[in-house]
C-alpha cells in the first residue's frame, strides 16, 4: 500500500511512511503564514531523562514537535587540542574519558593507529586481552543501556539489575587494570600487564550471570506491551538517511545496514578468531536499535568465553623503545565501539607527541540526526528516541 | 625479562607486520584508477597505501561536485567525518616546559601531508562505501586570503555539524551552510582554539613538568630514576 506517490515514501515500510508523513506535516505547518506561536519546549541542561548535559530545544505545535535542535558544548573539553601537546603515551588517559562507560574501548583505537605508523604490531597473547577487555567494555556499557532505558520509559526495575549485574563486569575490568572505569592499560605495543590469576575462571562465571541479565531482560522489558507501544514505529530512520548522516553502531544496524568493523576490517584483534553473529533489524525504529543491542550483549558475552579458551601464551608487550617517538605520516584506524565507529585521524610529525590528532566519535555523529528525526514526534516520544540513540555526553563533545 | 634491552638499539622494533607487508592493492588502485577517471582535472593528487587506505586531494573550487560524484559514481555513501588540518607548526609547544633548557629552535616551514597541499589548511573527509567497506580519506586546500569552501550539506546531510565545528575551531567559512552558529563555544568566542597558533593557556600559564612525564615500561630499568625525578617535578 502506498499512501504518498512522493519517490521517498514509496520505498519504506507502512510505518516507516506514516512517520515520514508526519515529519512532512510538520515541515508544512512551520511554512502557513499565519502559523500561531508556537511553545518552546527546553529539555535539559538538567534533566533527568538526559543522561548528563545534554539541553534539547523544542518548538511545538501542541504535543508535536515542529523544530527541535540539541544544544552541545556543556560537556567540552577540547581533548583534541589537548592531545596536540602531549606525548603518544600520555594521550590514552585523556581519551579515556571520551565515552566513560566503555573506556577500553577508547583507548584501543588510537594506539593501533600509533602502531600503525611506526609499524609495530603487539603479541597475540596482548591482541587477545585486548579484544576480551574490549568486549567486556561493551557489556558493562551497553547493559547499562538496556536497563537505564526502562527507566526512560518509567519502568523502575531494570536499572537495578543492570546496576547489579554491570558492576560484576566492572570488577573483572578493575581486577586485570587497576581502574574500574579509566582502565589506562594499553600502550604502545602491548599492554601494561598480564591478566591476573584466576581472572579467566572469574570471568567465564560472570559471563553466564551477563547472559541471565539479558535473558531477563529481555522478558521483562522487550516483551513488555507498554514497551513495545513505546517504540515501535517510532523514530524510523531510512538506511540511506542513516548512512548519510553517518550513524554507526547498532543504530546502523537497526536500520537494517549489515556492517560491523570487527567483522569487515582487517584489524590487529582477535575477531577473526571467534565465529560471531552481526544482528541486524529490517525496521530501524526505535524498539529495533534497543533489541539490536540486547543481541549484541549477548554475542560480546559469547566472544568473550570463546577468546578466553584460547588465549596464546607469550608476551604482552612487544619491543619498543623507551622513549616513542612515531614516525612522521598519517592514519586512521576505527574499531566497533560500544557505542558505534570510533576512529582517530592521526597526524605524526615524527615527534614525542601527535600534530593533530581528529577524534570521530559515535555520538557525535548519532545525535546529528536529531533535527531531522524529532520533526513530527510527540513530546514524551522525544525521551524514547533520544534514549534509543544510545549517547553518551562525552562521547559528543569530546 | 623480554622488556629491557640496551641503548642504541631502538631501531629493531619487532614487527610480524613487515614480513607479512602486502606489496600490492589491487582492489585500491583500480579504485583510484576508476576515481581519476570519473573526477578528471579535479583531482590533484593520489596517494594508495596497500592494505590501508587511499589519499585523495581535490582542487578548491572541484569540492562540492567531486564528493557528490564519488557518491553517486563509487558509491561512497557512507559519511564518516569531516576536520580541517592547520599545518602550520605551532608556535608553542613542549620547548618551554622545561625552564631551564634554552627555548629549541622552531620548525616555521609549512609542511602539508599525504598528497601534499598549498595551503595552510586543509579540509578532509572520510567516506566510506557501505557495501565493499572501502574507505576514502578526500583533501582540499582551503585557501589561505579567505578561509572559505563551499558546503556539502546538501549532498551529505551529515556533514552541518562537523561543518559548523571546522567553522568553530578552524575559523573555515563554508559556503552555502545553512546555519553556522557555535556549537561548543559562547558566541562572542575570540579566535579560533585548534589553529596552531592559538595558545593552550593552561600550558602557557604554568610549565609542564614535561620530560618527567616520559613513561618508562614496566619493569624498565629505571624506576628509581622516575621516582626521584617525579618528586622533583611535583616540587
Amino acid at each position: 500500500m502506498t499512501i504518498l506517490n512522493d519517490p521517498v515514501s514509496t520505498k519504506l515500510g507502512n510505518r516507516q511512511q506514516l512517520s515520514y508523513i508526519a515529519s512532512q506535516a510538520a515541515d508544512a505547518r512551520l511554512n502557513v503564514e499565519l502559523e500561531t506561536e508556537g511553545m518552546t519546549l527546553n529539555i535539559g541542561p538538567q534533566h533527568p531523562a538526559t543522561h548528563g548535559t545534554l539541553r534539547i530545544i523544542a518548538r511545538l505545535d501542541g504535543e508535536q514537535v515542529v523544530w527541535a535542535e540539541p544544544s552541545c558544548g556543556y560537556m567540552h573539553r577540547g581533548y583534541e587540542k589537548l592531545t596536540e601537546v602531549r606525548t603518544f603515551p600520555q594521550v590514552t588517559s585523556l581519551i579515556n574519558r571520551i565515552d566513560w562507560l566503555g573506556s577500553f574501548a577508547n583507548e584501543v583505537p588510537f594506539i593501533l593507529a600509533a602502531e600503525k605508523l611506526m609499524n609495530v604490531e603487539a603479541p597475540p597473547r596482548a591482541q587477545w586481552i585486548r579484544t576480551i577487555l574490549f568486549e567486556l567494555s561493551r557489556i558493562a556499557n551497553v547493559s547499562l543501556f538496556l536497563g537505564d532505558l526502562g527507566v526512560q520509559l518509567g519502568a523502575i526495575t531494570p536499572v537495578f539489575l543492570a546496576f547489579r549485574d554491570r558492576e560484576y563486569v566492572l570488577n573483572l575490568i578493575e581486577s586485570a587494570t587497576g581502574g574500574r572505569f579509566h582502565p589506562n592499560f594499553d600502550r604502545i605495543g602491548g599492554l601494561k600487564d598480564d591478566l591476573p590469576a584466576g581472572w579467566i575462571d572469574e570471568t567465564k562465571v560472570v559471563m553466564k550471570k551477563l547472559r541471565n541479565f539479558c535473558d531477563e531482560i529481555e522478558t521483562l522489558l522487550f516483551g513488555n506491551e507498554i514497551f513495545q507501544s513505546r517504540t515501535r514505529g517510532i523514530g524510523v530512520i531510512p538506511r540511506d538517511v542513516a548512512l548519510q548522516y553517518g550513524l554507526s553502531g547498532a543504530n546502523l544496524r537497526a536500520s537494517g545496514v549489515d556492517w560491523d568493523l570487527r567483522r569487515d576490517q582487517t584489524i590487529p584483534l582477535a575477531y577473526d578468531k571467534v565465529d560471531f553473529k552481526v544482528w541486524t533489524h529490517p525496521d530501524g525504529d526505535s524498539f529495533a536499535r534497543c533489541w539490536v543491542r540486547l543481541q549484541e550483549t549477548r554475542e560480546a558475552t559469547k566472544i568473550v568465553d570463546q577468546l578466553l579458551d584460547g588465549i596464546p601464551s607469550g608476551p604482552v608487550m612487544a619491543k619498543v623503545p623507551k622513549i616513542i617517538k612515531v614516525p612522521e605520516g598519517e592514519a586512521w584506524v576505527s574499531t566497533e565501539n560500544p557505542l558505534g565507529e570510533m576512529g582517530y585521524y592521526v597526524v605524526s610529525r615524527g615527534d614525542l607527541g601527535p600534530f593533530r590528532v581528529k577524534i570521530r566519535s559515535a555520538s557525535f555523529n548519532n545525535i546529528s540526526i536529531t533535527p531531522w528525526l524529532l520533526r513530527g514526534v510527540y513530546v514524551p516520544d522525544i525521551i524514547t528516541i533520544l534514549a534509543s540513540l544510545y549517547f553518551i555526553l562525552g562521547d559528543i563533545d569530546r | 625479562m623480554h622488556l629491557q634491552k640496551p641503548k642504541g638499539e631502538v631501531n629493531q622494533l619487532s614487527s610480524p607486520a613487515e614480513t607479512t607487508a602486502v606489496v600490492a592493492d589491487t582492489v585500491r588502485d583500480e579504485m583510484v584508477a576508476a576515481i581519476r577517471t570519473t573526477l578528471g582535472t579535479a583531482v590533484v593528487d593520489t596517494l594508495v597505501k596497500p592494505g590501508d587506505d587511499i589519499w585523495v586531494r581535490v582542487t578548491t573550487e572541484s569540492w562540492c561536485a567531486s564528493i557528490q560524484a564519488l557518491k553517486v559514481a563509487h558509491a561512497f555513501d557512507y559519511f564518516c567525518f569531516l576536520s580541517a588540518i592547520d599545518w602550520m607548526p605551532s608556535p608553542y609547544g613542549r620547548g618551554e616546559d622545561d625552564p631551564s633548557e634554552p627555548a629549541p629552535v622552531r620548525d616555521t616551514v609549512i609542511r602539508p601531508g599525504y598528497t601534499g597541499g598549498d595551503t595552510r589548511m586543509q579540509l578532509l573527509v572520510r567516506l566510506v562505501n557501505s557495501v565493499t567497506h572501502l574507505g576514502i580519506n578526500i583533501k582540499a586546500d582551503v585557501p589561505n586570503d579567505s578561509f572559505t569552501i563551499d558546503s556539502i550539506c546538501t549532498v551529505f546531510a551529515g556533514a552541518n555539524w562537523h561543518e559548523r565545528e571546522a567553522h568553530e575551531m578552524f575559523g573555515i567559512g563554508f559556503t552555502g551552510h545553512p546555519d553556522l552558529r557555535n556549537m561548543y563555544l559562547p558566541m562572542d568566542f575570540e579566535g579560533y582554539p585548534m589553529r596552531k597558533d592559538f595558545p593552550l593557556l593552561a600550558r602557557m600559564v604554568k610549565p609542564w613538568p614535561g620530560i618527567v612525564d616520559v613513561e618508562p615500561l614496566p619493569g624498565g630499568a629505571d624506576d628509581d630514576v622516575k621516582d626521584g625525578a617525579s618528586e622533583e617535578g611535583t616540587s
